[in-house]
């Protein structure tokens, strides 16, 4: 099958509360990084090296293989200048492109909007998870969030009405028909109603069509990307998935915490690439891994506290595989507050994706021109 | 028996003003009478609080608590159980009003005690409060007061005050902005004390003379060697901020009003309105109390029915309390709390100092789907007591035609106006199965979940959405 003329997807995996950069990507033959890490480090023994200066955590071994096949980009040092190491507001930065001011629009939304301007299909951007990331929120945009893909859907969740569902539906549809002389807020909140019914709609169809022979694990992160993956199998049209997988804050007892954060997110990773492969429909699909921030390079006994530089990760067929960027000094003199300084603002790679990967104008998505990467 | 109309009435009062009521509370209400219930809601201080031992019991250390989620849990407790509904939903005006956020705060304990103020002083003297809020620990640091110092200053709090707080853009000059932020050097929290190894310790204000400006300011027109309490004394005697404040009050118990940044070129949607409240601000000198008082007894407010798109803290502690699930303490809070963090509000975490858009830009496409399905869920489930309550009360009026029917339900949940399109609907759905009868047992048990989907479409329904 061929996927050149495929519309190309974006799946936004975001490591919510910081992950660890320093212990997933480690620069394991610095010293400093034993120096600094007594507690949460990673025995030199049991690494796995990429080259003669850095390695992965063996924890991340899946996502090594696939960096051994050339699909996986890391992309050292990435951040923003004056790293507010607030969980809340770094991820706002991520999600708006605002370091200086509040935003409010999100940065996947406008890629969402640019796709598709007149807003036609609903599923153009698709969230799995609860809640919509302020990422994908912008008004006027229609994105579809499904929290649980067998379930999804209007009305899903009251009490013996299995029979009637359908008939319901359509009284639902019905009922956020256009009312004439009800004002502009009756007309908005019907116009959403009937986007999100639409969505619904056809979405559920996509669990119904997805076969695979792939058993994700029963992990959350498993069964989100397992959303992601019969959705995008589908062909709904989707271009922008969003998923959010964590929480990497690993103040306290970091070690067996996030190894179990890294087996269970490795695994999916794996599983749901191996899951296009069956469908052969590996080529035309990315995945970004991002975090708001990198952890502090001195643990603090048993976890580490919020950092500034950390890293990104792109998976795909189509990625150049390889280390982007300079992994930041773990020398004294270079850290800031005892953290990684960040090399690389995190908008060059948006902005990469949006123009070389989605052919899409970046400049007004994140506001101005940053430095691209050679990523595909 | 109380008539349809007072019951609206009422329910319209105890959805503004609190977070809603059962039809009993109503009924009782309305036995005791509309002013006399206003009365009762702005003197909160009159009846007793809630429970806190109860509420410590079986929530323990909820309230507090370093996780903003836990907090959000022992809020949205006292949102569904306080016997005094108005102190909550002035802690929550006020939450609004002068956001700060924990994004920037990192201290949710912080966090917990400037709402404690906000329901000691929420029905005081806007002065004094302005005076709480400039001493607060959390709207220090939120602000950047802590690095507001003689001879450099930090404009963040005094800018704020100003534009956000009480007078609003266009009434003030960047002079002013820079006079006032002089009177409130040395506002300050002393250094932190390392949570290492003692544990959080609580922020406290200081005034540290030594860092205080004493010179000369001149602010609105006014000189003299002001200090923060004679700003606020200033700026408490603006038109503006009497006019500021009236908008903010009618924007969120009477009507939805375009977003705050918009005032400045955007008229009042009722001018009379805003006059009457700016009346009674300068009658009373700023007496919260009594503002809210004009307001209740207002026709401008008992004519603004459904006015209001629903916050969704006010969407999902309504629901609750009339499906009656969650009376006292219990497991489940936390989930409401994140319940309101998926619908796009999340207590203690305002997105900015300019705090949330309100109105219609609550909605996205994600956020309706939740509230459609957490309210159909509640509202349609009748094995909950209070929808089991609903039932019995529809099932007392005896055979109902389809009419009659929705009427009934519509009549349960509110009561609810709704438009053509909706009414249409639930006609159709009352009509499928002819008369609503309960003679025989077979009867009572169609009947019952006839009633519940019909509870369930209302819930449904874009008029439901309002408040």
């Amino acid at each position: 099958m061929t996927t050149t003329h495929k519309d190309p997807v974006l799946v936004v995996l975001q490591m919510t509360g910081a992950n660890d950069y320093l212990n997933s990507v480690i620069p394991y033959t610095d010293p400093l990084y034993y120096d600094n890490r007594p507690k949460v480090g990673v025995p030199e023994d049991q690494m796995l090296p990429i080259d003669k200066e850095m390695a992965f955590n063996p924890v991340l071994a899946p996502i090594k293989k696939l960096y051994d096949e050339g699909k996986v980009a890391l992309i050292h040092g990435i951040g923003y200048e004056n790293s507010p190491r607030s969980h809340f507001r770094s991820m706002d930065i991520w999600h708006t492109c605002e370091p200086d001011k509040i935003g409010t629009e999100g940065w996947a939304a406008k890629v969402v909007r640019d796709l598709d301007p007149t807003g036609e299909n609903v599923l153009k951007g698709v969230n799995v998870g609860q809640g919509l990331p302020r990422a994908l929120a912008l008004k006027g945009v229609p994105v579809t969030s499904v929290s649980n893909l067998e379930s999804y859907g209007i009305l899903s969740g009251v009490p013996g009405v299995e029979q009637e569902r359908e008939m319901l539906l359509e009284r639902f549809a019905r009922m956020y028909s256009p009312a004439i002389g009800t004002g502009p807020t009756m007309d908005y909140l019907g116009q959403t109603g009937r986007d999100a019914l639409k969505g619904a709609d056809v979405i559920r169809a996509a669990p119904a069509q997805y076969q695979s022979t792939i058993e994700y694990a029963d992990t959350p992160i498993s069964k989100n990307l397992r959303d992601v993956a019969s959705v995008y199998l589908a062909d709904l049209g989707t271009q922008v998935f969003y998923t959010a997988y964590g929480s990497f804050d690993s103040h306290f007892n970091q070690t067996p915490m996030h190894n179990q954060l890294c087996t269970d997110m490795s695994r999916a990773i794996t599983d749901f690439f191996d899951d296009l492969k069956e469908h052969d429909a590996g080529d035309n699909l990315i995945m970004m891994l991002f975090t708001e921030f990198g952890r502090r390079v001195m643990d603090n006994g048993t976890g580490t506290d919020h950092g500034a530089g950390g890293g990104a990760i792109v998976i795909g067929n189509n990625v150049k595989g390889g280390m982007y960027g300079v992994y930041p000094s773990l020398k004294p003199e270079h850290l800031t507050e005892g953290d990684l300084e960040p090399n690389y603002d995190f908008r060059g790679l948006y902005s990469t994706i949006i123009d070389k990967w989605l052919s899409l104008d970046p400049v007004p998505i994140v506001g101005g021109k940053y430095e691209q990467l050679d990523l595909f | 028996m109380a008539s349809r109309d007072e019951m609206a009435l009422m329910a319209h009062l105890m959805r503004r003003a609190g977070f809603g009521a059962t039809r009993e509370e109503l009924e009782a209400r309305v036995a005791v009478g509309y002013e006399a219930t206003v009365e009762e809601l702005i003197n909160p201080h009159d009846h007793p609080p809630i429970d806190e031992d109860i509420m410590s019991r079986f929530m323990p250390g909820f309230e507090g608590s370093a996780l903003v989620v836990n907090n959000g849990a022992a809020w949205m407790y006292r949102m569904v159980n306080s016997p005094r509904p108005l102190e909550e939903k002035m802690a929550l005006f006020l939450h609004q009003l002068f956001a700060t956020g924990f994004a920037k705060v990192d201290n949710a304990p912080e966090l917990a005690v400037q709402f404690e103020m906000f329901r000691r002083h929420g029905f005081g003297k806007f002065r004094d409060l302005l005076v709480e809020l400039a001493k607060n620990p959390a709207m220090i640091f939120w602000l950047d007061n802590h690095g507001n110092h003689k001879g450099a200053i930090n404009e963040n709090w005094g800018r704020e005050l100003l534009e956000l707080f009480s007078m609003g853009v266009g009434n003030y000059s960047e002079d002013d902005i820079k006079e006032a932020s002089r009177a409130f050097t040395g506002w300050t929290i002393p250094v932190k004390i390392p949570q290492q190894p003692l544990g959080r310790f609580f922020w406290s204000f200081e005034f540290q003379p030594e860092d205080h400006d004493y010179g000369e300011k001149t602010f609105l027109g006014h000189t003299g060697a002001f200090n923060g309490d004679d700003i606020i004394d200033i700026i408490v005697k603006q038109p503006a901020t009497a006019r500021f404040l009236a908008r903010h009050l009618y924007n969120f118990f009477v009507a939805d009003e375009v977003q705050v940044p918009a005032w400045n070129i955007t008229p009042p949607n009722d001018p009379d309105a805003i006059d009457a409240l700016v009346e009674e601000y300068n009658r009373t000198d700023g007496d919260i109390r009594c503002i809210l008082r004009a307001l209740f007894n207002s026709d401008f407010f008992k004519n603004a029915r459904f006015a209001k798109v629903k916050s969704p803290a006010e969407l999902v502690a309504g629901t609750v309390r009339m499906a009656g699930n969650y009376n006292g303490p219990g497991p489940g809070y936390t989930e409401l709390a994140m319940e309101c963090n998926y619908q796009g509000q999340e207590l203690l975490n305002p997105p900015s100092v300019e705090s949330w858009h309100t109105g219609a830009e609550w909605i996205d496409g994600g956020a309706l789907v939740r509230r459609v399905n957490f309210s159909a869920k509640l509202l349609g489930d009748t094995s909950l007591p209070g929808v089991q309550a609903m039932v019995q009360h529809i099932k007392a009026q005896g055979s109902l035609s389809p009419e009659q029917l929705v009427d009934q339900c519509l009549a349960v949940i509110g009561p609810l106006e709704v438009n053509d399109a909706t009414r249409g609907e639930l006609l159709e759905q009352a009509r499928q199965s002819g008369d609503l009868c309960w003679d025989t047992e077979d009867d009572s048990k169609t009947s019952e979940a006839r009633i519940g989907v019909l509870l369930a479409l209302v819930a449904a329904s874009r008029d439901y959405q309002f408040a």
